[in-house]
């Protein structure tokens, strides 16, 4: 099945199954941010190019969703946190695939994974960024 | 800030917060701003600023049309859960710099039950369900506890205290007091916070009328000291589009600091000159987080606080005698503007049996959306 991602101009999901999140780079302040905006959100600076982000990080925080959200028609309970890029020293708020925070925990490393919340007109998958512990 | 003229409360209005069928945001209105005015001797005011988030266009219009008082500029302001707080910051500046006498603030507000929709968000964060307010307080909840050596236990000890409060409050949504076990007990929301333990949105209006006097206060008026309205600082707030205000590095301070560390510098006093709190209690850990940015105590002594009762009616420095967010709900407009109200009353020594003993220096504290906060100091 298809699988396309809900919101292709902040994730990108390939043809090969791998996605990746789209941010920022400003060589000015030397920082990336999340998703790709014009200006660098803590200079102000205009010097911005794109940025794939690499999908691997550790849990800084971690909750779950138990009921339904306005807006969202995707499956309830689900995990939701934020995420510490490695490489990038960014923060990213993120659905987490583990939707018991009793099994996440500070720290713990962290894979960038699609996560489908619904189908579109066309019957694909529709997918949303997540990251998904990495089992040792 | 002149020394020469200050600003005074010259009369206060609320219609309860709750849920109310049938009724418009502009009659809820309508009612707070009638009883504010009538208190005050029903005198000429230059200017109206209303707090509100959800009312839609001209709704400050609406009510002061509907109490055939228009002519003078009327605005609406939206800050989030700190509108009515903005509204009142911008009339007092108004006041101060001379501009008017007298100037009419108010906040009104009519939500659905549930969790909050909010413009804030793109669609596709809601739809990716990243758009769950709960789910952001859950997160500061978590590092708070895990940074302050807090327990659930201690989250459900704020919810038993501001609804112990909240049973002497007639203008409260909910009046029933509540027990640790019984709090634990209702369902999670978004691990660690319980259903009990996050405010209701709801409906509800306050009103304040603010006269400017040449001069010292009389000792009979309330005066307001300072009203501040700050938003977070570059970079923080995860760094990101983040509705709230509270996770932030280390090294950023958060606005409800920055709020309270000017307001106290503004009105020539510290945290231990204040006898009574109104504070943002939006969940239970917002309450106990709120402690530690406006100074009442320091990282990680809320345990130790909670246990002596330091915060409770009867302690050393009450939070939140009208029972809180927790207690009354949040109609987001109006909110701010209710603890004005509180506080005034509290201050005139006529909060009944809530009242706080002596109570002459009070503080109101809002943090919303945005990220944005407000720490009004009043006195008397």
């Amino acid at each position: 099945m298809t699988t396309r991602s809900l919101q292709p101009h902040v994730y990108e999901v390939r043809d090969d199954g791998t996605s990746v999140l789209i941010g920022g780079f400003s060589p000015s302040s030397g920082r990336y941010h999340f998703p790709l905006q014009d200006c660098c959100p803590y200079t102000g600076a205009t010097d911005v190019s794109r940025a794939e982000l690499s999908g691997t990080g550790s849990l800084w925080g971690f909750t779950a969703v138990t009921a339904a959200p306005p807006g969202y028609d995707g499956p309830v309970p689900y995990g939701f946190g934020v995420v510490e890029l490695t490489r990038e020293s960014l923060r990213v708020i993120t659905r987490l695939t583990e939707s018991d925070p009793a099994r996440l925990d500070f720290g713990q490393p962290m894979q960038l994974v699609p996560d489908v919340v619904g189908t579109d007109d066309d019957g694909a998958e529709l997918a949303v960024w997540a990251f998904a512990p990495v089992t040792p | 800030m002149s020394t020469a003229s200050r600003v005074v409360v010259a009369g206060v209005g609320i219609h309860p917060f709750g849920r109310f069928d049938g009724v418009s945001v502009t009659q809820l209105g309508v009612r707070a701003v009638r009883d504010a005015l009538q208190e005050a001797g029903d005198p000429p005011f230059q200017a109206a600023f209303c707090g509100t988030a959800y009312s839609g266009v001209a709704a400050g219009h609406k009510v002061l049309g509907a109490l055939a008082r228009t002519g003078m500029p009327i605005v609406d302001i939206e800050a989030g859960c700190a509108s009515g707080a903005a509204a009142l910051q911008l009339a007092a500046g108004a006041l101060r710099a001379g501009q008017y006498d007298c100037v009419l603030v108010f906040g009104i507000e009519k939500m659905p039950k549930g969790i909050i929709r909010s413009s804030f968000f793109e669609p596709w964060r809601e739809q990716a369900g990243l758009a769950a307010t709960p789910s952001y307080f859950a997160l500061r909840a978590q590092r708070l506890m895990r940074e302050s050596g807090l327990t659930k236990e201690h989250l459900a000890q704020v919810c038993v205290k501001n609804r112990a409060h909240g049973e002497h409050n007639p203008n409260a949504m909910f009046r029933k007091p509540v027990t640790v076990e019984q709090v634990l007990a209702s369902r999670v929301v978004c691990e660690p916070l319980h259903l009990w333990m996050l405010c209701s949105p709801n409906e509800g209006a306050a009103a304040v009328v603010l006269r400017r006097v040449d001069g010292p206060a009389s000792r009979d008026q309330v005066e307001l000291r300072t009203a501040v309205l700050r938003s977070h600082l570059p970079g923080s707030v995860l760094g990101e589009a983040t509705p709230m205000a509270g996770i932030d590095d280390a090294d950023i301070t958060p606005p409800s600091a920055l709020a309270a560390q000017q307001a106290y510098a503004e009105a020539g006093i510290g945290p231990e000159d204040v006898h009574v709190v109104e504070c943002q209690d939006t969940d239970a850990a917002r309450e106990l987080l709120a402690w530690e940015e406006l100074g009442l105590c320091a990282r990680g002594e809320q345990p130790a606080r909670l246990a002596d009762g330091t915060a409770a009616l009867g302690g050393r420095q009450p939070v939140n005698p009208s029972g809180g967010l927790l207690s009354k709900g949040e109609p987001l407009g109006a909110s701010a503007l209710g603890q004005v109200v509180e506080l005034v009353h509290q201050l005139r020594g006529t909060a009944g049996p809530r009242q706080v003993d002596g109570a002459r220096v009070g503080l109101a504290h809002t943090v919303g959306r945005g990220a944005n906060a407000s720490v009004t100091i009043l006195s008397r």
